[in-house]
C-alpha cells in the first residue's frame, strides 16, 4: 500500500509499504477514507519529539471503512467508522475510570521503558506518533491495523459525509477536552492562546460552554479571522501588548481561565523563549513554552489553567512562583478522545457543531509531502489539510 | 573491529552463560539486601545499594485472585506471557513438577525441573528447581487483593544461583536479556493478557511480531 512515512526533519514522503494484517482478536483492518495532517505531526516533522524511526507511518486522525476483522473485533465489515488517536484497551484501572489516554495496556511492554524513564509511568499507545507511545503504524495509508477495535472507533450514520466527523480522532475532542479543563463557569472570561485547529475547536468549545466571553490570541490574521467568526475577540500578540490588553479587557481582575493550544514550539520573542528555542534546536531538549508563560502570568488569581497543547520535555525558567503564589489550578494531557466521541458526534449530528469551516485544502494521499510543507510554512492560509488516499492529483483543491 | 581476544574471551565464560537461561524467566537474586528502615517493600531497589540483587516486581491486575491464580498454576500457560521460556510441560503428580525450556543467547538453550514448594489456593504459588537441572533457582507469585475494585496486586520474584554473577549479567545485557527488564516485561504481558485477552503489539504484520521474530532466531 502507499503510505506517508517519516524520514528526518522536513524530509516525509508517501512510500509504499506493506499492508497491515489483523495480529491479535481485537484488531480491525480500515480502509482509510479521509485523514488530516495534526499540528502535533508537524512537531514530529521539525524532528522535536524523540523516539520516530526512519520509515515509519504518520497520522493519528483518519476514518475509513472496516475491511477485515479480527475474531472479538464488534466492527462489522463495510461499517464507516472514525478512530480516535490514543489507543485504549477499556479493560485497565485507567480505562475504567475514563482516563483512555492513560490506558495501560496498550504500549507494548518492550516500549513502555523510555516514556516510563522521562515522565515516571509509561504512557498510553497513540496512532503514528513515536515509539514512545507504542509505534504503532498511523493513518496517513491507504490501510491502517487497529487493535482494540471493539473500543475506540466510533461508527458513523452514513449520512454524516467524512469531513463532518474526521475530526472526532483528535482535535474536535482535544479542544473540547481544552474548554472542559478550564472549568468554565457562566460569568468566565476565558482567554485562548493559538488559533489552529485545538485552540478554534476550544474556543468553540468555550462559547458552547457558556462562557460570557473568549479572548483569541494569535499572531495570523486568517486565523484569528476564523476565531473571530466563532464568536472570540482577538488579540494580534505582533502587534498588542497581551496581558496588559487581557486585564483591560477583564475589567482589570484578569482572565478566570486561560488555554494554552500552542504547545511546546511556541513563537516569543522573549529571552528566555529564544534561549529554549536553541537549545530544542540543538536536541537539548527545553521545551519553548512562551505561550504557557504568559497564560500562566496573565491568568487572575486562582484562575484555572488548560493546557492542551503538546509539551514532550522539560522547560526553563518556568514562573513555578507565580503559579502558588496566585493559587492556580492546571490541568493537561493527552485528550481521553473514547469520553467524547459519541457525545460530540451527537452534537455535530443536530447542528451545534460544524468543524468543515476549518478544512482549507483537500489532498491526495501521494500529496502528502506538499501538505506537510505547507501546512508548517503558510500557517495562515493552510488551516487544515485533509488527505484522501483515492483522490485524484487533478482534483485536488 | 571484533578481535578473537574478544571472542574467546566470550568463549570462556561459556560456562557461566548456561546461567543465562535463568535470568529469562523473571526477576533474580545473588545477594539479598537486607531492606532499609522504612516501609517500601524488600524487593524495592535501594539506594545504596550499588548492583540490586533482588528484584521482584508488583503489578495491580483488574481480575479477581481467583481466575490470575489459576492461570498461573497452570504453568504450561507461563509461556505465553514469558518471552524466554519456549514451553514448560507439566509431569503433573503431586509435587507439581514441571520441565521447562529457557531461551539463553546464542540460539543455546537451558533445561530444568521445578516442583511445586507452597501452593495456596488463589493467594501463593511458589517454586524450585531440583538437583540436575542446568541452573538452581526459585520463584514465587502472590495473589493479594486490591483496595476497592483496583483488581489484585500480583508480585512476582525469581531467585537464582547465578554462576558468573556479574558477569553473567553483563552478558545478559549485552544481549538485551538483563533479567530486571525482562521481568517487568513479563508481568506487564501477563497482565495485559489478563485484563485484555491478548497481547498488545504495534507490529504491522504477523511476521513483525515479536514472537515471529523469536521463532526465526530460533
Amino acid at each position: 500500500m502507499r503510505a506517508l512515512t517519516w524520514h528526518g526533519t522536513h524530509d516525509v514522503r508517501v512510500d509504499t509499504v506493506p499492508d497491515p494484517e489483523i495480529i491479535n482478536p481485537r484488531d480491525a483492518i480500515l480502509k482509510i477514507t479521509s485523514t488530516a495532517i495534526c499540528g502535533s505531526d508537524l512537531h514530529l516533522y521539525d524532528g522535536v519529539i524523540p523516539g520516530v524511526l526512519p520509515g515509519d507511518v504518520l497520522g493519528h486522525e483518519f476514518m475509513g471503512e472496516v475491511v477485515e476483522t479480527g475474531k472479538d473485533s464488534t466492527l462489522k465489515k463495510g461499517q464507516r467508522v472514525v478512530v480516535p488517536f490514543t489507543i485504549s484497551c477499556g479493560g485497565c484501572f485507567h480505562c475504567q475510570i475514563k482516563q483512555y489516554s492513560a490506558c495501560e495496556n496498550s504500549n507494548p511492554a518492550e516500549k513502555q521503558d523510555m516514556s516510563a524513564t522521562l515522565y515516571g509511568h509509561p504512557m498510553a499507545a497513540l496512532f503514528g506518533y513515536s515509539h514512545l507511545t507504542g509505534g504503532y503504524s498511523g493513518g496517513q495509508a491507504e490501510y491502517v491495523r487497529v487493535p482494540f477495535s471493539d473500543v475506540g472507533p466510533i461508527v458513523i450514520p452514513d449520512h454524516l459525509e467524512d469531513e463532518k466527523v474526521l475530526f472526532l480522532s483528535d482535535i474536535l475532542p482535544t479542544g473540547w477536552m481544552g474548554a472542559e479543563n478550564a472549568d468554565i463557569q457562566p460569568d468566565d472570561t476565558v482567554a485562548v492562546w493559538g488559533c489552529g485547529p485545538v485552540g478554534l475547536f476550544a474556543i468553540q468549545s468555550a462559547i458552547i460552554m457558556g462562557a460570557s466571553k473568549v479572548i483569541a490570541i494569535d499572531h495570523y490574521p486568517h486565523r484569528l479571522e476564523l476565531a473571530k467568526k466563532l464568536g472570540a475577540e482577538v488579540i494580534n500578540f505582533k502587534t498588542t501588548e497581551v496581558r496588559e490588553a487581557l486585564m483591560e479587557m477583564s475589567g482589570g481582575i484578569g482572565v478566570d481561565a486561560v488555554i494554552d493550544a500552542v504547545g511546546m514550539e511556541s513563537h516569543g520573542f522573549a529571552v528566555d523563549n529564544m534561549l529554549d528555542m536553541v537549545k530544542q534546536t540543538v536536541g537539548m531538549g527545553a521545551d519553548r513554552a512562551a505561550a504557557l508563560k504568559q497564560a500562566i502570568l496573565a491568568v487572575r488569581t486562582g484562575g484555572r489553567v488548560s493546557i492542551p497543547g503538546v509539551y514532550g520535555g522539560m522547560t526553563d525558567k518556568f514562573p513555578l512562583g507565580a503559579l502558588m503564589e496566585k493559587g492556580l489550578q492546571v490541568r493537561a494531557g493527552q485528550t481521553h478522545v473514547q469520553r467524547y466521541t459519541k457525545p460530540l458526534l451527537d452534537k455535530i449530528e443536530d447542528g451545534t457543531i460544524d468543524t468543515t469551516f476549518l478544512i482549507s485544502h483537500r489532498l491526495p494521499l501521494e500529496d502528502a509531502a506538499r501538505g506537510y510543507k505547507n501546512f508548517r510554512e503558510e500557517q495562515d492560509s493552510w488551516t487544515k489539510v485533509v488527505l484522501k488516499p483515492g483522490l485524484e492529483m487533478e482534483k485536488a483543491a | 573491529m571484533k578481535n578473537n581476544r574478544e571472542i574467546s574471551m566470550a568463549g570462556s565464560v561459556a560456562a557461566a552463560g548456561v546461567a543465562l537461561g535463568a535470568l529469562a524467566f523473571g526477576a533474580f537474586l545473588s545477594r539479598r539486601h537486607d531492606g532499609g528502615s522504612d516501609d517500601a517493600p524488600k524487593n524495592a531497589r535501594r539506594k545504596n545499594h550499588g548492583e540490586h540483587a533482588l528484584v521482584g516486581r508488583t503489578v495491580t491486575i483488574r481480575k479477581p485472585a481467583a481466575e490470575l491464580y489459576a492461570y498461573w498454576r497452570d504453568f504450561g500457560n507461563l509461556p505465553e506471557f514469558m518471552e524466554n521460556v519456549e514451553r514448560i510441560t507439566e509431569e503433573g503428580g503431586t509435587k507439581g513438577r514441571a520441565n521447562w525450556t529457557i531461551k539463553a543467547p546464542a540460539g543455546t538453550t537451558v533445561d530444568l525441573t521445578t516442583e511445586v514448594t507452597d501452593d495456596v489456593e488463589n493467594n501463593r504459588i511458589a517454586w524450585a528447581s531440583v538437583e540436575g537441572s542446568d541452573i538452581e533457582t526459585t520463584g514465587e507469585v502472590t495473589f493479594t487483593e486490591a483496595p476497592g475494585d483496583r483488581g489484585t496486586r500480583v508480585s512476582l520474584r525469581i531467585e537464582y544461583d547465578a554462576p558468573g554473577g556479574a558477569i553473567g549479567r553483563g552478558i545478559a545485557k549485552a544481549f538485551l536479556r538483563e533479567p530486571e527488564v525482562q521481568a517487568r516485561h513479563d508481568l506487564k504481558r501477563f497482565k495485559m493478557l489478563m485484563e485484555t485477552g491478548e497481547i498488545a503489539t504495534s507490529a504491522h504484520r504477523k511476521s513483525e511480531t515479536r514472537k515471529a521474530k523469536q521463532q526465526e532466531n530460533g
